[in-house]
């Protein structure tokens, strides 16, 4: 493989002390895994196989690597409406995925949740949703039941800046420490709420500065390093574990494509988005693991392989399953009962 | 006359009414840099300045909040929702406060804003991004509720509900968009809110609709016309509240039948409630059940299933027909 610009620029560091290589390869492999799993399905929607809206993340797969690589099962996640990667990084299955995007019954949600409500909650993932606040208080439930029921289970709230300057946000940081659950805020800070910067949002725009005003350790990390996210968000679940209550975790990263497919993002600055292109996470990574002697050209090559098998394989699963019958649309919205109060 | 998509007349009301008016101030999300999702508020902030076009961050419970505040010091401020499925996080504003303001101030107060945002499916969108909830506004005392169908009507009615000094929540039916363009006189042009409008005359049924469900209702009418040789007189409700049930009952007098199309979900629906008021008007001149094609009682469904949830001129043309052959 080539040598580009962005393996270059970022320096490559000493190798982490508590991750092992097959951990690393595996935190490649999945970054690697939801870049082209967006990239296929952007190719899709602009094809016309896939309808609606595509809200993808190419860019920001560290955040959802790093920080899922430090849970373990039985731990929960939360997700929005850009939250491919959110989901991939938990585990979801990309046939699946792509079957829910295809609209077929084979998909998470049987076809009805799309691009922006996939959830499989076998892999603990409670519910990714387009309101970007949504998600808040609903990780602060799952956290306080994790809490209540004994467990030492964590769960991981994933939202975006967006979500910070709504009224969501302060109610579920406020409650997360009077309550002391065992919560992580993962805010994926890609600067942009869509066409509107980040910076011209708020008057305070230190987010752990605002965090800490609740009694919590906050910190911001470089949520193009794979292996940062990971340790910051460790250090959370394990004060979460232990009963230390919640944390936030601000990871500032960047969206390289628009808001949604279609969307011509006239409103980045193309010198900002060279920039960041250059700090791509995935090649960053590789690069730290062949210098490291974790991985080989050959041995990335093959995970390459493997990703694009994986994704052609889902793209036929999803096209060769079926489409479901107007009937069920009207399906799952409550159980009726009827006069001896049986489901019917 | 020039001709003109939906999007271009309800930009061109709110150029001609920010133009007129200085106290008419934009705000929401996108709206000003971007021009807005669907580039209905494009070139505002150029020509106006970004004192009187503003981008908020998301906040819509902030957006709502700030509008009613603007509103009863001085200002008329038209506040963009993004999606209709978003106004619920502005829900207590709107429901506790917007509404309520004249009413609790008896009169001393009042909130002469709009909220416009986006509703309706038929872009293969998913909810919170293609759902019709207009019942719930319509259902709140003291609050306006407002979906035009047309270029033109959207022109006439935006203008009316910018000068109206109650607040108005004006949903604007983005299958319609850029779906037709139609001829929208350059000079100002109202339509009253509170006055439906009869859009076809007919003798042998009424067939009563708005917003994005009018282009099925009159490709129903027009089949109906030309394979069955009947005319049916079509109502635009274009005021879902307070509703215009004289025009309904006039026309029910007439004919004695009617169907009623929406795509918001049937119970409770709009439906229910103009079936209600020919009841109560027109009940001793109905020769058969009046009819209802809407949408189901179920979240609007992701694009797969969109087609078979969205009232479609052929399920209007079979519930017209029924309740035609229904014997007086």
């Amino acid at each position: 493989m080539t040598q580009t610009a962005a393996e270059r620029e970022e320096p490559v560091g000493s190798p982490p002390q508590d991750l092992s290589g097959e951990q690393l390869r595996w935190m490649y492999r999945r970054m690697l895994l939801i870049r082209e799993f967006e990239n296929t399905a952007q190719i899709r929607f602009e094809a016309g196989e896939i309808a609606g809206f595509l809200h993808l993340s190419q860019g920001q797969e560290a955040v959802p690597v790093g920080t899922c690589a430090a849970l373990r099962e039985g731990d929960t996640i939360t997700s929005t409406h850009r939250g491919h990667g959110d989901v991939i990084a938990k585990g979801c299955d990309v046939k699946r995925m792509f079957a829910e995007l295809y609209g077929r019954t084979t998909g998470y949600c049987k076809g009805k949740g799309g691009s922006m409500h996939i959830a499989d909650f076998s892999q603990g993932i409670i519910g990714a949703n387009g309101i970007v606040s949504g998600g808040l208080p609903i990780a602060l439930g799952a956290a306080l039941s994790c809490q209540m029921r004994n467990t030492d289970h964590v769960t991981v709230c994933f939202f975006g800046d967006g979500a910070t300057a709504e009224g969501g946000f302060h109610e579920a940081l406020n409650l997360s420490t009077l309550w002391q659950v065992p919560l992580i805020f993962v805010c994926q800070n890609n600067l942009y709420g869509l066409s509107q910067p980040w910076e011209e949002t708020a008057f305070q725009c230190d987010l752990p500065e605002r965090a800490r005003t609740y009694h919590m350790p906050a910190e911001c990390v470089d949520g193009m390093d794979v292996i940062t996210v990971y340790g910051a968000v460790a250090r959370a679940v394990n004060r979460a574990r232990r009963g230390e209550g919640p944390s936030f975790i601000e990871a500032k990263t960047y969206r390289f494509l628009g808001h949604y497919v279609g969307d011509p993002a006239t409103y980045m600055d193309q010198e900002e988005r060279e920039g960041w292109r250059k700090r791509d996470p995935i090649p960053r990574l590789g690069r730290q693991l062949r210098e490291w002697g974790y991985l080989t050209d050959e041995e990335a090559a093959q995970i390459r392989a493997e990703v694009e098998e994986e994704l052609q394989a889902g793209i036929e699963f999803a096209k060769s399953s079926p489409k479901p019958p107007a009937a069920d649309a009207l399906s799952d919205v409550y159980v009726h009962f009827d006069h001896h109060g049986e489901p019917r | 006359m020039p001709k003109m998509t939906m999007v271009d007349a309800l930009n061109t009301a709110l150029h001609q009414e920010m133009e007129q008016d200085d106290s008419v101030i934009v705000l929401g999300e996108d709206v000003a840099v971007d021009g807005g999702v669907f580039r209905v508020t494009e070139g505002l902030l150029d020509a106006f300045g970004e004192q009187r076009v503003i981008d908020t961050p998301l906040a819509e419970a902030g957006i709502v909040g700030t509008s009613i505040g603007m509103a009863i010091y001085g200002l008329r401020p038209v506040c963009e929702i993004q999606f209709s499925g978003f106004s619920y996080l502005a829900f207590h504003q709107l429901e506790s406060h917007a509404a309520r303001m004249r009413w609790r101030s008896r009169g001393a107060y009042t909130v002469p804003m709009v909220l416009r945002t986006p509703y309706s499916g038929g872009v293969r969108a998913l909810e919170h991004h293609s759902e019709s909830r207009e019942a719930y506004w319509a259902h709140t005392p003291g609050l306006k509720m407002v979906i035009p169908s047309t270029p033109r009507n959207a022109r006439a009615l935006l203008i009316s509900a910018i000068r109206d000094p109650d607040p108005v929540i004006f949903y604007e039916p983005k299958a319609v968009y850029r779906a037709f363009r139609e001829e929208v006189p350059e000079e100002e042009e109202t339509w009253p809110i509170g006055k439906a409008q009869v859009v076809r005359e007919g003798e042998q049924l009424t067939m009563i609709s708005y917003g994005a469900m009018m282009r099925p209702t009159l490709e129903a009418a027009d089949k109906l016309a030309q394979e069955d040789g009947v005319e049916v007189e079509v109502i635009d409700v274009l005021t879902i509240a307070p509703l215009d049930h004289e025009t309904f009952s006039e026309s029910a007098k007439k004919t004695g039948r009617v169907l009623i199309v929406h795509e918001a979900p049937r119970s409770f629906g709009p439906g229910a409630e103009i079936v209600a008021r020919l009841v109560e008007n027109s009940f001793w001149y109905l020769e058969a059940p009046i009819r209802r094609v809407t949408g189901y009682d179920v979240v609007i469904p992701l694009f797969a299933y969109e087609k078979a949830y969205l009232p479609s001129a052929d399920r209007i043309l079979r519930a017209a027909r029924e309740t035609l052959e229904t014997p007086a």
